[in-house]
């Protein structure tokens, strides 16, 4: 990915979120983007995962790529839990009916996985979301600080499913908790005004990041 | 998904359709009563509704031609290309969360709900003949092939014209405000009603100006044959079809970079 642009018109004119950002992940490797509220991460990953085109800039992708796992994007609210999970299977090809006993193990939403997606709080999403994109099977996973909500036994079983049973797949977690992309990624970058900026350890990035938040 | 070749794209398209239409018959027909045989039942009782008051109003003593027949195919017409163009107008704001997913495009969800509606109308149509058939209120068409032509042309007209208002709806909210009227003026106009020859030679020059028109007097050439004078263009109208559709897709491409999933 090289030299990608991104700017939105707003009502005060256009606001350029991403400036020449280039990044380049290869097959097993974790790296996590680091960013303020705002600073343009959940973009940059949507960018990643194709929902948006950047304005200038290339994308190449040799690995299948996720879609933006984030609180609960992807869903249709007024579809219960159960068609979601469907519709994404078919559309990703997998047999919708071979994955339902994991996704009730993962999720424990029980009976609520016939109610519509709107009714569902937020932890409850994120849990659906989690488990259908472990349903299809990705080179490389885009996480948009998905795993920051729910209580700590979601937590564990995200970690068990992501680093765990999944640690030789590319992750890119995007976040502005630093101890967790500490926890999990071998590198990490800074989203600042539109550029990237890229550490060759988390220490580094977790320093800088520090300094700036300061 | 670097280098995906002809095949496995048309693989992936063929998924994404699919699953495009199973999600659009649950949101719009859910799992109650009879589900999704609203996708006919619907546009039948439109139809069936309209048959009943034209022929209590006597059209029929406009025209020499058999009422129940000139009704069903002249509704149905109207059926089908109104619907697709008002499926597509709303089409992109409930479907924003699905363009998450790489592979599902503006274009796929606009392609989903205009072949539901095709499907929809043309099995209300053909039941509806059956139907009545059994009855013996009416005859079947003298011309099948050329009935089937015309339906097929009309069917593109709604296509393109659904197209290009849906892709102009992404940034105009005043497509939608403007649509409902003007289907509504069209609709007296549209060649449903009337035979175009029982107009005054300067009304059937006018209303001949109107692409559909063309397609309802070649479907009732091809039903009622002999008994009618039909006039109409299909190259016309192809011109027409194929002008909206080239500008569907141009606007769809120009939008598909704004349209943002949510």
């Amino acid at each position: 990915m090289s030299g990608i642009t991104k700017a939105y018109g707003t009502s005060s004119g256009p606001v350029t979120v991403l400036d020449g950002v280039d990044l380049t992940i290869a097959r097993g490797e974790a790296i996590g983007i680091l960013g303020r509220n705002g600073a343009g991460k959940s973009t940059l990953i949507r960018i990643i995962g194709g929902a948006e085109t950047p304005d200038t800039g290339e994308i190449e992708r040799s690995m299948s790529v996720s879609w933006p796992l984030a609180f609960g994007g992807g869903f249709q609210g007024s579809l219960t839990g159960l068609d979601n999970l469907r519709f994404i299977c078919r559309v990703y090809g997998v047999d919708p009916d071979a994955c339902l006993p994991f996704v009730h193990e993962f999720t424990e939403l029980g009976v609520y996985l016939k109610e519509p997606v709107k009714t569902y709080s937020s932890g409850m999403r994120a849990r659906l979301a989690f488990a259908t994109s472990m349903v299809v099977d990705f080179d490389c996973y885009l996480v948009d600080e998905i795993v920051a909500v729910g209580d700590s036994r979601f937590q564990a079983k995200c970690h068990e499913e992501l680093f765990v049973k999944r640690a030789d797949r590319a992750l890119i977690i995007v976040s502005h908790d630093p101890s967790y992309i500490r926890s999990h990624c071998q590198r990490a970058a800074v989203l600042r005004d539109g550029k990237l900026h890229q550490f060759a350890s988390v220490d580094e990035a977790f320093e800088y990041y520090t300094e700036y938040m300061a | 998904m670097a280098v995906a070749s002809i095949s496995q794209s048309w693989a992936i398209q063929k998924r994404v359709l699919g699953a495009l239409l199973m999600r659009e018959i649950l949101t719009r027909y859910g799992r109650h009563n009879i589900g999704f045989l609203w996708l006919f039942a619907e546009p039948m009782l439109f139809t069936l509704g309209v048959t009943a008051l034209w022929s209590i109003a006597k059209l029929d003593q406009v025209s020499a031609l058999p009422i129940v027949a000139f009704a069903i195919t002249g509704y149905s017409s109207v059926l089908l290309w109104r619907s697709m163009p008002s499926r597509c107008i709303s089409a992109i704001e409930p479907n924003l969360p699905l363009l998450y997913h790489r592979n599902v495009r503006l274009l796929d969800v606009f392609l989903a709900r205009i072949a539901l509606e095709a499907v929809g109308t043309t099995i209300s149509f053909v039941g509806l003949l059956l139907l009545f058939r059994g009855l013996e209120w009416l005859e079947f068409p003298e011309d099948v092939l050329k009935v089937a032509l015309a339906w097929l042309m009309l069917a593109w007209f709604g296509a393109g014209l659904a197209l290009f208002l849906g892709a102009l709806s992404g940034t105009s909210e005043l497509v939608e405000k403007f649509w409902h009227p003007s289907a509504y003026i069209l609709f007296p106009l549209s060649g449903a009603a009337f035979l175009v020859d029982s107009l005054p030679p300067a009304a059937q020059d006018a209303v001949l100006l109107l692409p559909m028109v063309h397609g309802v007097e070649c479907l009732r050439e091809g039903y009622f044959g002999s008994k009618i004078v039909a006039h109409y263009d299909l190259g016309y109208m192809a011109a027409w079809n194929a002008a909206l559709t080239i500008a569907g897709f141009l606007r769809l491409r120009a939008i598909s970079d704004k349209v943002r999933p949510e």
